[in-house]
Formats: C-alpha cells, structure tokens, sequence
C-alpha cells in the first residue's frame, strides 16, 4: 500500500497544526544554534556586515549553502559562482518539497508557496514522518520550517556581534548537535525492516563510499538517497 | 551597517537559487503528474536521504561517532524526545572526547 493512501479525510492547514510544528520544533534549535552561531562568526571574518550577514540568513536560509557561499567568498561579491553553489547544495530540497505533494497538493496560494519557502531538511523529515502516521495537518509544516527560521536568523545574528569569543575549536562536541540532530531524526521515519533495511542500508554505503572517492557535495548525499529511494520503490513494486 | 551592492546581489542570486530549489522540485511534479515508479521513489526518499547525510558525517568522526550515533538512537527511541536524543549525543562526544584524550596520555 503506499503511504498516500494512509492519508484518511480531507488535509487541512489549521493554527492548530502550526502551533503543533512550532512545538515539535522547539527541540531541533538545540542543533541548529551552534551551527548559525559559527555562520555567523565566519560571515564576520569574511568581512560581511551585520546587515548583510542578517539578510544572507533570512533570504536563504540554508546553513550549509551559506557556509559554501562564504568560504569562496571574495571582493568584489562572487555573485555567479555563489548562485551557482546554492543550486549545487541546495538541489537536494526539490524532491522533498515533491514528495510533500499529498499536502501541498491541497494548498493553495500563499499557504502554498509560502510553505515551500521555508522548507528545511528537519521540516520535510518530520513531516514526511506526520503524514505517515495518517496526519493531515499542512501546518505542521509551516509551524516547524518558521520556528527555524526565526532561531536561524537570531544565531546568525548573535555570531556576527559575539565574533570570534564563540569560536569553537575545530572538534569540538557542540559540532555534534548538528548530526545528532539528523540521527535521531532517522528514529521516527523508520518503518521496519521489511520495508526500509536494504534501501537505508545501501543509502548509507553509498554516500559514505562516495565521500571516501572525496565526491564534495551534493554528490554524497544526492547518489545514496536516490540510490536507496529507488531500490525501497523497487521493492516495494514487486511485492505488489 | 553597510549594505554593499555587489554583496546585495550575490545575496539575491542565492536566496533566489534556493526558493527555485524549495520550489521548483514540487512545481516540476505538479506539472508533470510523473509516472507511479517516481512517486513511490519519492516516498522512500526521507529515510535514505538522513541516512546518505549522516552516514559520512558519523564516518568522519570515527569510532566516537559511531557510539554516539549509537546512543542518540537509543535515547531517541526510547524517551521520544529530539532534545534528549541531541543532549545525549553531544554529551557522549565530549565524554568519549575526554576518555579519548584520557587513555592517550595515560
């Protein structure tokens, strides 16, 4: 049976389902935090403003793409080569945003667009995991995806003015929160071993395959997630 | 607070680049109405894509990030709860940091 299916009654978009996402998001700046703080920071050094630090976050916000984007830095302003770098990482946000569909399918307008708009990767997990578990509430998505956004741009913000008094030694653990954040994540999508085992498995080799090849990003990720995504398809056809 | 017009593009080029990525894949479906074999692809894809994000980044940590990776899951299944699952992780990374530095010098 396909997850679509599972979806029972009408999706709606309630202040209901947004207050919803902004709870279950709360937890998620826990990861998030150190890593604009070190945005922030870098952005500093690179010899951005505050106001153009500031807007870089709340335009894209996109912590890696941001990172990528600083580190080729230079004056006056790459702008192609920066563009071209945030389609590069951040290419792996357009089939999270298709396989939404079964809500974003019945939104309309600004509910719409504007939820895409602040689609993050915690956003599209935790929803994905919603709208497996029979949710029908768009908002959900909306209410966690704001949440960051708004945790984001203070971050950011606060590296930019504390500099280099939060610089973290490369290693140190706070670097951690980040993909711990990606591990427990993982916890609420699995749906067993008949189904996700071998896709997820190949997924991981993969990706780590690919980075010890050193493929730079997106390569990694893009070939270990479609990679496993399509043998979980293939399975699961030839079962039916 | 300066806001300096090169700086002011390039931010626009990229905010841009990233709305078309949030966007564009589900316009593309919306349009396309693909094939059943893509939409069924599309619904694995959040497991694996966690797994092809944090499998490298555990990989470079080493043996610490495996036993951390161990425990965040642990926790997370268990208490259901991302904070603790974070806390957890991050606490076994600077424990085990600790212990690595310990043994070393030892």
């Amino acid at each position: 049976m396909s997850d679509r299916a599972e979806i029972k009654g009408p999706v709606v978009f309630t202040r209901h389902g947004v207050a919803r996402g902004i709870r279950t998001a709360l937890p998620l700046v826990i990861g998030t935090f150190p890593f604009g703080l070190v945005v922030g920071v870098i952005s500093d050094q690179k010899g951005l403003s505050w106001l153009e630090t500031v807007l870089m976050a709340a335009l894209m916000f996109a912590g890696s793409s941001q990172l990528l984007a600083l580190e080729l830095w230079s004056e006056p302003a790459p702008i192609m080569a920066a563009t071209i770098a945030a389609i590069v990482v951040n290419i792996r946000m357009a089939p999270m945003g298709a396989a939404l569909a079964p809500w974003l399918d019945k939104l309309r307008g600004v509910k719409l667009w504007g939820s895409l708009a602040f689609l993050v990767d915690h956003a599209f997990a935790l929803s994905a995991a919603e709208q497996r578990r029979g949710g029908r509430d768009a908002g959900f998505l909306l209410g966690i995806g704001v949440t960051l956004w708004c945790f984001w741009n203070l971050s950011v913000g606060l590296g930019h003015i504390m500099g280099s008094a939060v610089r973290f030694p490369a290693g140190h653990p706070l670097y951690f929160a980040a993909i711990a954040t990606f591990v427990a994540i993982l916890v609420p999508l699995w749906r067993g071993v008949r189904r996700d085992f071998w896709p997820w498995l190949l997924a991981g080799a993969l990706a780590v395959l690919a980075w010890k090849l050193g493929l730079g990003p997106p390569w990694p990720l893009l070939i270990g997630a479609f990679a496993g995504a399509a043998l979980g398809a293939w399975l699961e056809l030839r079962r039916e | 607070m300066t806001l300096r017009p090169d700086v002011l593009l390039a931010i626009i080029g990229m905010a841009v680049a990233t709305y078309l990525c949030r966007a564009g894949g589900y316009a593309l479906f919306r349009a396309l109405r693909p094939p059943r074999y893509v939409e069924v692809v599309l619904q694995h894809l959040p497991g694996p894509i966690f797994m092809a994000y944090a499998m490298p980044a555990l990989a470079a940590h080493g043996w610490k990030g495996w036993v951390a990776a161990v425990a965040v899951v642990a926790v997370q299944y268990f208490s259901r709860s991302l904070a603790a699952a974070i806390l957890v992780g991050v606490g076994a990374m600077a424990g085990l940091g600790a212990f690595e530095t310990w043994y070393l010098a030892r």
